[in-house]
C-alpha cells in the first residue's frame, strides 16, 4: 500500500558522485534534501578504477570543490597517492590525479552526508517520479511509500535495467553484484525521455600476494604533495606506489584466438561503448600492429590486498581473463578474486536537457551524471553540483546557475551535452575547452568560489580563506612591479648562470619573470621573498605574470564568445515557423531549443545564415511583440 | 562561430558600373581608412563625418591601387549605425578587389550575404517589411555562393585548404594526445620536428595564398574567346599571350578538352582563353559540330578577341566574324602589319563602323602583344569586363581564411621561440584550423578527437 512517508524541498535519486554533490549542495544551501541509494553500502562507490583526478578530471574536481563541493576535500582525506601530471607542459594543462583508498573514499563520503544538517539519507529503490501539471512533485519507492518533494535531481548512475556481462555468461545486475534499478527506466519513458543504451566496463581485481612486483617498474607518488582542495594548501602523508607492466605477444594472441567469445565481437553486448575507455580486446582488434600495451596496477586501498590493473578492462569469458592476465609480466601466477565484466545500463539523450540540467520537459526534474550519457567520477561531480543548486534556484525562483564555456570545465561538459548531445559514454578532455588557459585548475577558486558564495553554498570559513588568498596574490603582483632589478655584478652573474640574457638597465621583477628561463624562486632569491605567501599563492602569482600574453589573448577570444552567450533566446519559439530558414536547421533548434545566439551556432546543422535569419527572426518578434503583433 | 565583428564586402555588383563601391561597418572602419587611404602622399589624421574625401587608396606596400573617393559616416548615422566607411573606386574588378582585400588585410572581416541589412535591420535602423526582403536576400545569396564555392572546389582552392587543415589537426592530435594522455606510452614528437612541420605548412599555406592572389588557381575568370578564320594568327595570339610566365597550369589532371583553351593570368587577373574552331557554314557534320560549339563559346564570352589579317582585304567570313561583335565587349586584333596592309584602324573604324578598341600587331615579330594585354588589363579595370562577384567572394573568402591561418602560424612559431609549452602555442594552432574550417563551417575539437581516438590506443 502507497503512503506518505516524508516532505523533502529536494530529493536526490541515486548516492553516487553526482548525487552526492547534488545532495550536500542543496542542504548546504539551507534545503531540506533526502539522498536515495539502492544500498547505503555503495555510496560514492569508486566502481571501477581507485583513483580521482587525472588531466582534465582534476581540473573538475578543484571547480566542484571551488563552488564549494565535497569531492576534493573527500579525497585528500583518503588518497594513498597523488601525482600532478604534466609539470613537463604548461600550466593550463597540470593536472592533478590521486590513488584513493576506495573504502575510504566511500565511508568518508557517507560520513560527510550523515553529519550534514537538512540531509537525510534512505535506502531505497526509486521506481516512479510523480508530476502534476508537468512538475515535479515526488518520488515513490519500491516498497510504495511516498516521498513529496518541491524538486529531484536523477543521479542513478549506470543502474538502469544494467546488465553485467563476462563473456557468455550475463545477469541483469548493478556493478559489484549491486542489484539493478529496473523500474525507473519505464517511468522515465512514460513520462516522455527517450532512452538510450551505453556500455562500460572494468578489468579484474587480483590479489597481490600473487603478483611478482620485482618484474615490474615502480611508480611513486609525487615528492611534494599537492592537495586537490583549495583549503589545504599542503599535506603530508606516506604515499603508496602502483606498478608498470605490460601486455605481451603471447597476451595478444590469446585474445584473438577467443575473439569469437568475446560479447562485442559475438553480439551478446548492444550498448554503445566510449572510444575513452576500450577494452583490452578493443584494443588489440584496432591497434593491430602494437605490439604491447602499458598496464599500470593500482592498490584498492591501505587494507586490502586487492589491486586493479589498469589497462586489462574486457568481457571476455572468466578462463580467457585468467589466461590472457597470466602472459603479463609480474602476474605469471596471478589469482582473479573479481572477475573483469562489461555492463550495459539505460541513459537518457541528454540534449532533452537545458544547460541548467533540468529536463525541458519536466519543471523541477534534473538529472546528473552517467545517466546523461557521461563517464568518470569527476564528470558526475561536476554535474551533480550544478543540478544541486539549481534544484534550490528553481525552488528560490531564481535564474539557475550556466557556467559558460569561458568560465569552467564544468560549462564546456555541460554545453556539450545539452547542445551537441553524445552518442557515446563522454569523457572530459583538455583537448575539448576552447579557452583552455583561462579554465585552469590553479585558478578554479579564481573563476567560481565568488559564484558558490553568493548562491549561499560555500560557507564562510571557505570565503573568508579565498579573499584572503586573492588579497596576497595581488599584493605580490604589485611588489613584483614595483621592485627594480639593476644590472649589478651579482644580478648579471646569477642571469647568466639561469640561461638568459643580460639587462642592460634596471628591469621589474614582474617584467624578468616573464622571460622563460626565470621561474618564480628565482625572482625571490633577487628581490627577496613576498610576505608570508602559501604555495598556492605563488603559483597564482608566477602564472598570471608568466603567461600574461597568452592569457589576455584568451580573454579576449572569450568575450567575443561571451558576446554571443549573452544574447538570449526567448522560450518558446517554435522554429517550424521561421521561413527563410533551412529544414535540417529548424529542426535541430526545434529539439534542442537553445538558450542564447551563442549555443544555437554551436547546434551541429546550423550555419551562420541560418543564425542570422534567426536574429532577424527574434528582433522582428521583439518589435512585433511592442505593436502587439505576433 | 558568429561574431560580430568590422565587416567589408563590395556594395555594387562589379564590372556593371563605372563606380564600385566598398563598404566597411564596425568599430574598426575608421582605423582600417586611415591605415590605407593616402592624400597627397600622406595619410589623414581624421575623417570629417559625411564628407567626400579625394585621395588614393595604397596597399601593404604603399602601391597605390587606385584613385578614390572616401566618405566616412560615423556612428550611429549610418545604414548600420555602426562606423560606416565606403570607399567609391573604379567598377573594374581588379580596383575593387584589390581595395577588399587591402581592407581585410587591415582586420576587416568579409561579409556574410546580407549581413549589413541585417545590422541595419538589427539595429533597428529599417523596418519589418524589409526585414522579410532581407532574410530573402541571405537565402537566395547563400545559395548562390554555396555553389559557387562548390564549383571550386572541384579544382580551385577549397581542396589544398582542406588538405593544409587536415595536416595541422594531424600535428595538433599529436600534441593534443601527449597532454590529455600524458602516461600512454607515445612517443612525443620533439619541438624540432614540430617545428619543422609547422614550418612546412606555413610555407605552403603564404604559397597558397599568393598563388591565389595571381589567380592561378581559379578556374574561374574571365572568359575570354579568340575569332578568326583560319591563318589570321589565332594561335600566335594565344601562344604569345600564353608565355611561361603567364601561363596558369592548372592542377585538375583529366579535363579532356575538345577545344583549345588556356589560363593565363594577366596582372592579376585570371583569364580562360578559347581559340575556336572557326564559324564559317558547312555541311561536314563533324565540323558543324566544331562550329555549334565555337558558337556557343562566343556566346557565353565575356570578351571577344577578333583576329584580322592587316595585309588581306576583309572577306566574307570577317565580316561574319565583326558582326558577333555588335553590343559585345570586344577587342579587335589587326595582324600581319609587318605585311604591305590593305586594312588599316580608320578604314575599319569608317567603313565597318567598328567601335571596339583595334590594336595593331605582328605576332611573327613579337610587336604590339604589350597592348593587347594593356587594353585588356584596362577593360577590367574600368569594368568594362567583369567576372561573377560569387566567384570573386569565394576566392577572396579562401584568400582571407589562407591568410589568418598564415598570420596564426607565425605566432605559433614566435611562441616556440619564447620556448612557450606546447599545449599554450597550440592556441594559435587551433586558431589557423579554426581559421581553415571556417569556410565549409567545420569546428576543430569533433575532429580533432576523432583523429587522437582513430590514431592512438589509449584509455584504461
Amino acid at each position: 500500500m502507497r503512503f506518505n512517508a516524508g516532505q523533502y524541498d529536494v530529493i536526490v535519486i541515486g548516492g553516487g558522485h553526482a548525487g552526492c554533490e547534488a545532495a550536500l549542495a542543496s542542504a548546504r544551501m539551507g534545503y531540506k534534501t533526502a539522498i536515495f541509494a539502492t544500498n547505503l553500502d555503495n555510496i560514492a562507490m569508486l566502481a571501477c578504477n581507485p583513483s580521482i583526478g587525472g588531466t582534465s578530471k582534476g581540473h573538475l574536481v578543484r571547480e566542484v570543490d571551488a563552488l564549494g563541493g565535497q569531492m576534493g576535500l573527500n579525497i585528500d582525506k583518503c588518497f594513498i597517492q597523488i601525482r600532478m601530471l604534466n609539470t613537463g607542459k604548461g600550466p593550463a594543462v597540470h593536472s592533478l590525479r590521486a590513488q584513493a583508498d576506495k573504502h575510504d573514499y566511500h565511508r568518508m563520503m557517507k560520513e560527510t552526508l550523515e553529519n550534514q544538517t537538512g540531509l537525510d539519507i534512505i535506502q531505497g529503490e526509486i521506481v516512479e517520479i510523480q508530476e502534476k501539471n508537468r512538475r515535479v512533485t515526488g518520488v515513490v519507492t519500491a516498497f510504495g511509500d511516498i516521498y513529496t518533494c518541491k524538486a529531484a535531481v536523477v543521479a542513478t548512475g549506470v543502474y538502469l535495467k544494467s546488465r553485467i556481462i563476462i563473456g557468455e555468461y550475463s545477469v541483469n545486475s548493478g556493478p559489484n553484484g549491486y542489484f539493478p534499478a529496473n523500474f525507473l527506466s519505464e517511468n522515465l519513458k512514460d513520462l516522455g525521455f527517450k532512452l538510450q543504451r551505453f556500455k562500460t566496463g572494468t578489468p579484474a581485481r587480483i590479489d597481490a600476494h600473487s603478483i611478482d612486483f620485482d618484474k615490474m617498474t615502480v611508480q611513486p607518488g609525487d615528492e611534494e604533495i599537492i592537495p586537490f582542495s583549495f583549503l589545504n594548501d599542503t599535506l603530508v602523508r606516506d604515499q603508496i606506489p602502483c606498478w608498470l607492466t605490460h601486455t605481451t605477444e603471447e597476451t595478444h594472441e590469446i585474445i584473438r584466438e577467443n575473439l569469437h567469445r568475446a560479447p562485442m565481437y559475438s553480439g551478446n553486448i548492444e550498448g554503445v561503448g566510449a572510444r575513452y575507455c576500450p577494452s583490452i580486446e578493443d584494443k588489440v582488434v584496432r591497434f593491430a600492429d602494437k605490439k604491447s600495451h602499458q598496464i599500470f596496477i593500482e592498490p584498492e586501498g591501505k587494507h586490502t590486498k586487492e589491486m586493479y590493473p589498469q589497462g586489462l578492462s574486457t568481457s571476455m569469458p572468466i578462463d580467457v581473463q585468467r589466461a590472457m592476465y597470466r602472459t603479463v609480466p609480474g602476474l605469471e601466477n596471478v589469482r582473479i578474486v573479481r572477475p573483469a565484466y562489461a555492463i550495459e545500463y539505460d541513459c537518457i539523450d541528454s540534449k532533452d536537457l537545458k544547460l541548467s540540467l533540468e529536463s525541458k520537459e519536466i519543471e523541477g526534474l534534473f538529472f546528473a551524471g552517467q545517466i546523461n550519457g557521461s563517464s568518470g567520477y569527476e564528470e558526475a561531480a561536476g554535474q551533480g553540483i550544478v543540478a544541486g543548486i539549481n534544484a534550490v534556484q528553481y525552488i528560490r525562483g531564481q535564474q539557475p546557475v550556466i557556467l559558460d564555456r569561458s568560465q569552467a570545465y564544468i560549462g564546456v561538459l555541460i554545453d556539450d551535452l545539452v547542445t551537441k548531445g553524445t552518442n557515446e559514454p563522454y569523457r572530459m578532455m583538455t583537448s575539448r575547452a576552447e579557452y583552455r588557459l583561462l579554465l585552469r585548475q590553479d585558478n578554479a577558486d579564481m573563476r567560481l568560489t565568488q559564484i558558490g558564495y553568493d548562491i549561499g553554498l560555500v560557507d564562510d570559513k571557505r570565503y573568508d580563506w579565498f579573499m584572503r588568498k586573492c588579497e596576497r596574490v595581488e599584493k605580490e603582483i604589485k611588489r613584483l612591479k614595483n621592485l627594480i632589478v639593476s644590472p649589478t655584478h651579482e644580478v648579471l652573474s646569477y642571469l647568466e648562470k639561469k640561461g638568459t640574457s643580460a639587462i642592460k638597465s634596471g628591469i621589474s621583477l614582474y617584467e624578468l619573470l616573464k622571460r622563460p628561463e626565470i621561474t618564480y624562486t628565482d625572482v625571490e632569491i633577487l628581490g627577496g621573498k613576498g610576505e608570508e605567501l602559501i604555495r598556492q599563492d605563488r603559483e597564482q602569482v608566477e602564472v598570471s605574470i608568466k603567461y600574461e600574453g597568452y592569457i589576455e589573448k584568451q580573454q579576449r577570444q572569450a568575450q567575443q564568445f561571451k558576446k554571443m552567450e549573452s544574447k538570449r533566446i526567448p522560450s518558446g519559439i517554435d522554429y517550424s515557423k521561421i521561413e527563410g530558414m533551412r529544414l535540417e536547421a529548424r529542426q535541430k533548434l526545434n529539439q534542442i531549443k537553445p538558450e542564447s545566439i551563442g549555443q544555437a551556432s554551436r547546434i551541429s546543422g546550423v550555419s551562420p545564415a541560418d543564425i542570422s535569419v534567426l536574429m532577424v527572426y527574434l528582433e522582428k518578434m521583439r518589435r512585433g511583440g511592442e505593436q502587439g503583433e505576433i | 562561430m558568429y561574431l560580430e565583428d568590422t565587416i567589408a564586402a563590395i556594395a555594387t555588383p562589379p564590372g556593371e558600373g563605372g563606380i564600385g563601391i566598398v563598404r566597411i561597418s564596425g568599430d574598426k572602419a575608421l582605423n582600417i581608412a586611415k591605415d590605407i587611404f593616402v592624400f597627397s602622399g600622406r595619410k589623414m589624421q581624421d575623417f570629417k563625418d559625411r564628407y567626400f574625401h579625394y585621395g588614393k587608396v595604397v596597399d601593404e606596400d604603399g602601391r597605390i591601387i587606385d584613385e578614390v573617393l572616401l566618405v566616412y559616416m560615423k556612428a550611429p548615422r549610418s545604414y548600420t549605425t555602426e562606423d560606416v566607411v565606403e570607399i567609391h573606386c573604379h567598377g573594374g574588378i581588379i580596383p575593387i578587389t584589390n581595395i577588399l582585400k587591402a581592407v581585410i588585410n587591415k582586420g576587416a572581416r568579409l561579409a556574410e550575404p546580407g549581413e549589413f541589412t541585417k545590422r541595419a535591420f538589427l539595429n533597428g535602423r529599417i523596418d519589418l517589411v524589409q526585414a522579410e526582403a532581407i532574410m530573402d536576400l541571405i537565402c537566395a545569396k547563400t545559395e548562390r555562393l554555396a555553389k559557387a564555392s562548390l564549383r571550386q572546389m572541384e579544382g580551385g582552392l577549397s581542396g589544398h585548404i582542406r588538405e593544409m587543415r587536415q595536416r595541422l589537426i594531424d600535428l595538433m592530435a599529436r600534441i593534443e594526445v601527449t597532454i590529455d594522455y600524458p602516461e600512454e606510452d607515445i612517443d612525443e614528437m620533439t619541438t624540432q620536428s614540430i617545428r619543422e612541420e609547422i614550418e612546412k605548412i606555413s610555407h605552403r599555406i603564404n604559397h597558397l595564398s599568393q598563388t591565389a592572389e595571381q589567380g592561378k588557381l581559379i578556374r574561374q575568370g574571365i572568359n575570354a574567346v579568340i575569332i578568326g578564320k583560319t591563318n589570321v594568327g589565332k594561335s600566335s595570339l594565344l601562344n604569345a599571350l600564353v608565355r611561361e610566365d603567364r601561363a596558369i597550369v592548372t592542377d585538375i589532371p583529366g579535363t579532356t578538352r575538345d577545344v583549345i583553351e588556356e589560363f593565363i593570368n594577366i596582372k592579376g587577373v585570371a583569364v580562360r582563353i578559347v581559340d575556336t574552331a572557326g564559324i564559317r557554314e558547312t555541311l561536314d557534320q563533324v565540323e558543324k559540330m566544331g562550329i555549334e560549339r565555337s558558337r556557343q563559346n562566343i556566346e557565353r564570352a565575356d570578351l571577344i578577341i577578333t583576329v584580322l589579317d592587316a595585309s588581306k582585304e576583309l572577306e566574307q567570313e570577317d565580316r561574319e566574324i565583326l558582326n558577333y561583335l555588335s553590343g559585345r565587349k570586344a577587342l579587335v586584333v589587326l595582324n600581319k602589319i609587318d605585311k604591305p596592309s590593305v586594312l588599316n584602324k580608320e578604314s575599319l573604324k569608317e567603313e565597318f563602323g567598328i567601335e571596339v578598341p583595334i590594336v595593331e600587331t605582328s605576332l611573327t615579330l613579337g610587336k604590339g602583344i604589350d597592348k593587347v594585354e594593356d587594353i585588356m588589363y584596362k577593360m577590367f579595370f574600368r569594368g568594362e569586363v567583369g567576372i561573377s562577384d560569387d566567384v570573386m567572394i569565394t576566392n577572396i573568402r579562401h584568400q582571407e581564411a589562407l591568410n589568418i591561418a598564415y598570420n596564426h602560424l607565425l605566432d605559433v612559431l614566435e611562441g616556440m621561440d619564447q620556448q612557450m609549452p606546447l599545449d599554450i602555442v597550440s592556441i594559435d594552432l587551433r586558431s589557423a584550423v579554426d581559421s581553415l574550417g571556417s569556410i565549409t563551417g567545420e569546428t576543430v575539437t569533433e575532429d580533432l578527437i576523432d583523429k587522437i581516438f582513430s590514431e592512438f590506443c589509449l584509455g584504461k
